[in-house]
């Protein structure tokens, strides 16, 4: 069971970030009537699946995931998607400042009591770290008693030696055919594993049944 | 995009030489790569919407190709090259796709600017 929210905030770089680690938890917002917006920093212009024969190319592969982004918020039944328009792998070289005031802006707007971004180091693609250094920093600058809730998605490989276990873990198997929904959505990124996680959702591999019905956060203290 | 026909894509960057063209060059083992395999060593470049002017442009060797760029004062090349099309923008989009289908790298040449 979810705690109820204000309004949740989540803040990710690339279109599929969302359906990863979080579409179990978007979903379950969602059906709770929690008012919820995502804002997805790039298109994932860079991505490296095109395929072999190609089902598109560098110029194209943009369109493409905006519509599949699109398609995998319909599926989780979200419905302010905001898309920030920076490009895919620049974001840890963008003027810090710059990245600060867009999230600042959209806590601002939202007030949300809750914000979901990725881990400020363990997110493992620069991309991932960099939103979560902004978001971070945005909130720290708020007064204390002003500030939101901040979750943060951890996934490098030390992260359990690092910083324990998270702290908070969504039991989300009710939003599990949304989950597949929204996972489906975004091909031009899961169509290489997706069949091979079918199978072994089929076959009761419970760890991959872990990763579709839970999704696990640390919350983040602010000094 | 389609598998290298080099005696057509060699008309290709025939018809840029010696024109102002904007460029996208990367080359990407991609954002995961020691993630999934520690200890890999990640590289990679990208440049792009810089504009050069090229003399002789050339696509050469069995695929994957290489396609290299010489300039008056300088070269630019990629290899691996095994895809390529001219878009709906005349835009020669070059690139080089693994078996699995991810792209290691790409050679763009347009007269107009990429997007963003």
């Amino acid at each position: 069971m979810l705690q109820k929210e204000r309004h949740v905030l989540v803040i990710y770089p690339h279109p599929d970030d969302e359906s990863f680690g979080s579409a179990g938890t978007i979903a379950t917002y969602v059906e709770m009537g929690v008012p919820i917006t995502y804002a997805c920093l790039t298109l994932g212009e860079m991505g490296r699946n095109l395929g072999n024969p190609p089902f598109a190319n560098r110029e194209t592969l943009p369109q493409i995931r905006k519509q599949e982004l699109l398609d995998a918020c319909d599926a989780m039944g979200l419905t302010d998607l905001r898309m920030m328009g920076l490009r895919d792998k620049t974001i840890e070289f963008e003027d810090p400042e710059k990245l600060v005031k867009m999230m600042a802006d959209l806590i601002d707007e939202l007030t949300p009591s809750l914000v979901i971004t990725f881990h400020p180091t363990l997110a493992v693609h620069p991309d991932h770290n960099a939103t979560g250094v902004a978001v971070l920093e945005a909130v720290q600058r708020m007064p204390s008693d002003e500030r939101p809730v901040v979750y943060v998605k951890a996934f490098d490989n030390d992260t359990v030696k690092l910083i324990g276990k998270p702290h908070v873990v969504h039991h989300v198997a009710g939003a599990a055919d949304k989950k597949i929904a929204a996972l489906r959505a975004h091909a031009s990124q899961t169509i290489w594993m997706l069949p091979d996680m079918e199978k072994r959702w089929a076959a009761n591999d419970q760890e991959a049944l872990e990763w579709l019905h839970t999704e696990a956060f640390y919350i983040h203290t602010f000094e | 995009m389609q598998t290298v026909e080099v005696n057509h894509l060699q008309e290709l960057l025939d018809s840029f030489a010696t024109k102002d063209v904007y460029i996208h060059l990367e080359t990407t083992n991609g954002s995961y790569a020691s993630h999934f395999q520690e200890g890999f060593f990640n590289a990679g470049a990208f440049i792009r919407n810089i504009v050069i002017r090229y003399e002789l442009g050339k696509v050469t060797g069995d695929s994957p190709h290489r396609v290299g760029l010489k300039m008056p004062s300088g070269w630019i090349y990629a290899q691996g090259i095994t895809h390529y099309t001219l878009d709906e923008h005349n835009r020669l989009l070059m690139a080089g796709l693994g078996p699995d289908g991810k792209l290691a790298v790409a050679l763009e040449i347009s007269e107009t600017p990429f997007a963003y």
